[in-house]
């Protein structure tokens, strides 16, 4: 086993019956990784995560972790945990009885069994709620309960599907900070589903992002959200703006159209609304919506490209709907991409 | 109010009266006749007295089939809840081909008439295998009763999350453990109700157990009527009566206590 394939999955095959929802995955994961599993609704994300943890019989293909071979080990003896996008709490036990469960089932007895569980509950900010049942508690105090009950446990891998799905933004933005802190702390490796960009973006050191069972692309922050491979992943990450490349001339739903200047060789180009030039260049659009958010100012154009999305600074002087602007795509500012679909 | 809108305000209330009447009425009836000073059972009651209720504790036939159908009642519900709960954790967890038909079939007992079982009983099983009349009766009230007790336990079943059992596996439990761990202690409201519901229903069945007795095994509610056919007394009120406050006393109390109607 190398550092970097603490976790591996070998050609995952993964099927409800005849129908494969994940076909033929390959997937290496360091260990003490913070993966961030991003995709559509339907992508096979929980698929995958259930396999992980032995949830879900694996049609064919291996799960590695920890240099052991875990593809037929039951889920009760694999050491990965799973925080439930449900959370999944025991309706009939205390928080504090909840967190200790599966210490117990490990043998833990006395006073081993209280520290532990009371320095679970202090780490997600619960000590003082040990005593109230599942439903006496918000969906953010449940949710940290579920994961201080699968942290206690110290797993050699923490899974969590869609674990901040459940809760209002600002709880989100403290919990994701919260998980962050975790996980730095304790150096579990960790994977968690997702459909928000934002949130992969901010808390991954590397994410995955999935497309019809299959991975579309793996990478840092950085190169998901400036590089993207495909248009799959650009839409994904907010290019707005994505047209297929042929012969280094943008097809567009008027044709073929050349760009200002030469575009570098790519199946596709993308560029987000803010890598477009507003009121100079050789196209032009009508302006056709405008939404204003705070710092900036968002267009909708109606152009012989079809719809361009456009953002400038607020500061910049405002445009009426059904001005005619100018504009450019610049092709030096565009991600290239080397799959179009 | 003219006298048109009167008779409408008064139909409710007077349709209402007469309904409860006719369903406590009997009751009031026999609770009142218990009391009796008489020698015969009648209505309204002779005088007032306490014997009767007194007599129904020294009849010895009483005795011993009072104990025939506490043993039923209790051991029938044991074995229905011991098939039941399995047999509803199945149905509700896996998606088992054919359900809904298992379903039908274990509801059957309580949609076909109890003189039909009770015969179909007697004519296939008790006398084709020469099986004691003890058993017999044991195993007619366990399949009267699996009906309830897998369609209660089947109801807590499906407000149970399944979810809560994977993530019990994954913190070092079993299947089965799981099972006894997380399932078994959020469904016992549901398995009591059950077991309240069964006893109630086994204690106060009749036709099965009418075919079924034999010499000197008989249920409770079948010596009353071979009493009655002897005696005339108001003893046979007054056990009525008994009972009665007995089967309120239950289900009073599960109601109060487990929030019973939840599950029926
Ligand atoms: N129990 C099941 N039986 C049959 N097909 C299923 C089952 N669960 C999921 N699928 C199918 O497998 C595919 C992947 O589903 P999965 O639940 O893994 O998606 P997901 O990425 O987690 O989506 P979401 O973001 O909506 O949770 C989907 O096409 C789905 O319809
Ligand atoms: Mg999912």
């Amino acid at each position: 086993m190398s550092d970097a394939s603490y976790l591996s999955l070998q050609k995952l095959t993964l099927a409800y019956g005849d129908t494969v929802a994940v076909p033929d995955l390959d997937l290496d994961i360091a260990k003490g990784e913070l993966i961030a599993l991003l995709g559509p609704s339907g992508c096979g994300k929980t698929t995958t995560m259930r396999a992980v943890a032995g949830l879900l019989p694996v049609k064919s293909g291996h799960v590695r972790l920890d240099g052991a071979d875990i593809t037929h080990v039951s889920p009760n003896k694999r050491a990965v945990g799973l925080v439930f996008q449900s959370y999944a709490l025991f309706p009939h036990l205390s928080v504090y009885e909840n967190v200790a469960f599966g210490l117990k089932l490990k043998g833990l007895r006395g006073a081993e069994l209280d520290k532990k569980v009371r320095s679970g509950l202090t780490s997600v900010g619960l000590s003082t709620f040990a005593d109230r049942k599942p439903a006496e508690l918000s969906g953010g105090q449940q949710q940290r309960v579920a994961l201080a009950r699968s942290m206690v446990m110290e797993p050699k891998v923490l899974l969590l599907d869609e674990p901040l799905s459940n809760l209002d933004a600002r709880l989100r933005l403290e919990m994701r900070t919260e998980l962050q802190r975790v996980q730095k702390e304790t150096g579990v490796t960790m994977i968690f589903v997702t459909h928000d960009q934002a949130e992969a973006l901010a808390l991954a050191d590397r994410i995955v992002v999935m497309k019809a069972g299959k991975i579309e692309q793996i990478g840092s922050p950085e190169d998901i959200y400036n590089r993207p491979v495909s248009s799959f992943v650009a839409d994904f990450v907010g290019f707005e703006n994505i047209f297929p490349l042929e012969n280094g001339r943008l097809r567009t739903a008027s044709g073929l159209e050349e760009l200002s200047s030469q575009p570098p060789s790519a199946a596709g180009l993308a560029w987000r609304p803010r890598m477009v030039s507003l009121g100079t260049g050789p196209f032009r659009g009508t302006v056709r919506g405008t939404s204003f958010a705070g710092d900036s100012r968002e267009y909708l154009l109606d152009t012989p490209l079809g719809a361009i999305k456009a953002e400038v600074e607020a500061s910049a002087p405002a445009h009426p709907l059904g001005a005619e602007l100018a504009f450019d795509l610049p092709a030096h500012k565009a991600a290239p991409l080397s799959t179009f679909s | 109010m003219n006298s048109n809108t009167l008779a409408r305000s008064l139909f409710i209330p007077i349709i209402l009266f007469l309904v409860i009447a006719f369903l406590i009425g009997p009751f009031l009836i026999i609770v009142a006749a218990s009391f009796s000073a008489g020698d015969t059972l009648a209505f309204p009651p002779q005088g007032f007295s306490l014997r009767w209720i007194a007599k129904v504790f020294t009849v010895e036939s009483f005795r011993a089939s009072f104990g025939m159908s506490l043993f039923l009642a209790i051991g029938g519900t044991a074995a229905a809840l011991v098939l039941g709960i399995p047999a509803s954790y199945a149905l509700s967890r896996y998606k088992l081909p054919g359900a809904e038909v298992i379903r039908t079939v274990v509801s059957a007992p309580i949609i076909v008439p109890g003189i039909i079982v009770g015969l179909a009983l007697l004519r296939y099983i008790v006398v084709p295998f020469q099986v004691g009349i003890t058993l017999a009766l044991f195993l007619a009230h366990t399949a009267l009763v699996l009906p309830y007790a897998v369609r209660v336990v089947s109801a807590s079943l499906d407000n149970l999350r399944s979810d809560i059992e994977e993530a019990a596996v994954l913190l070092g439990s079993s299947r089965t453990g799981a099972f006894f761990r997380v399932v078994m202690p959020n469904i016992r409201g549901g398995i009591l109700s059950a077991f309240i519901l069964g006893f109630v229903t086994s204690f106060n069945q009749v036709p099965v157990s009418l075919f079924l007795s034999g010499p000197g095994v008989r249920t409770l509610p079948v010596d009353m009527i071979a009493y009655m056919e002897i005696v005339f007394d108001p003893s046979v009120a007054a056990l009525s009566a008994l009972l009665a406050f007995l089967s309120i006393g239950i289900v009073f109390a599960a109601e109060r206590f487990l929030g019973f109607s939840r599950y029926v």
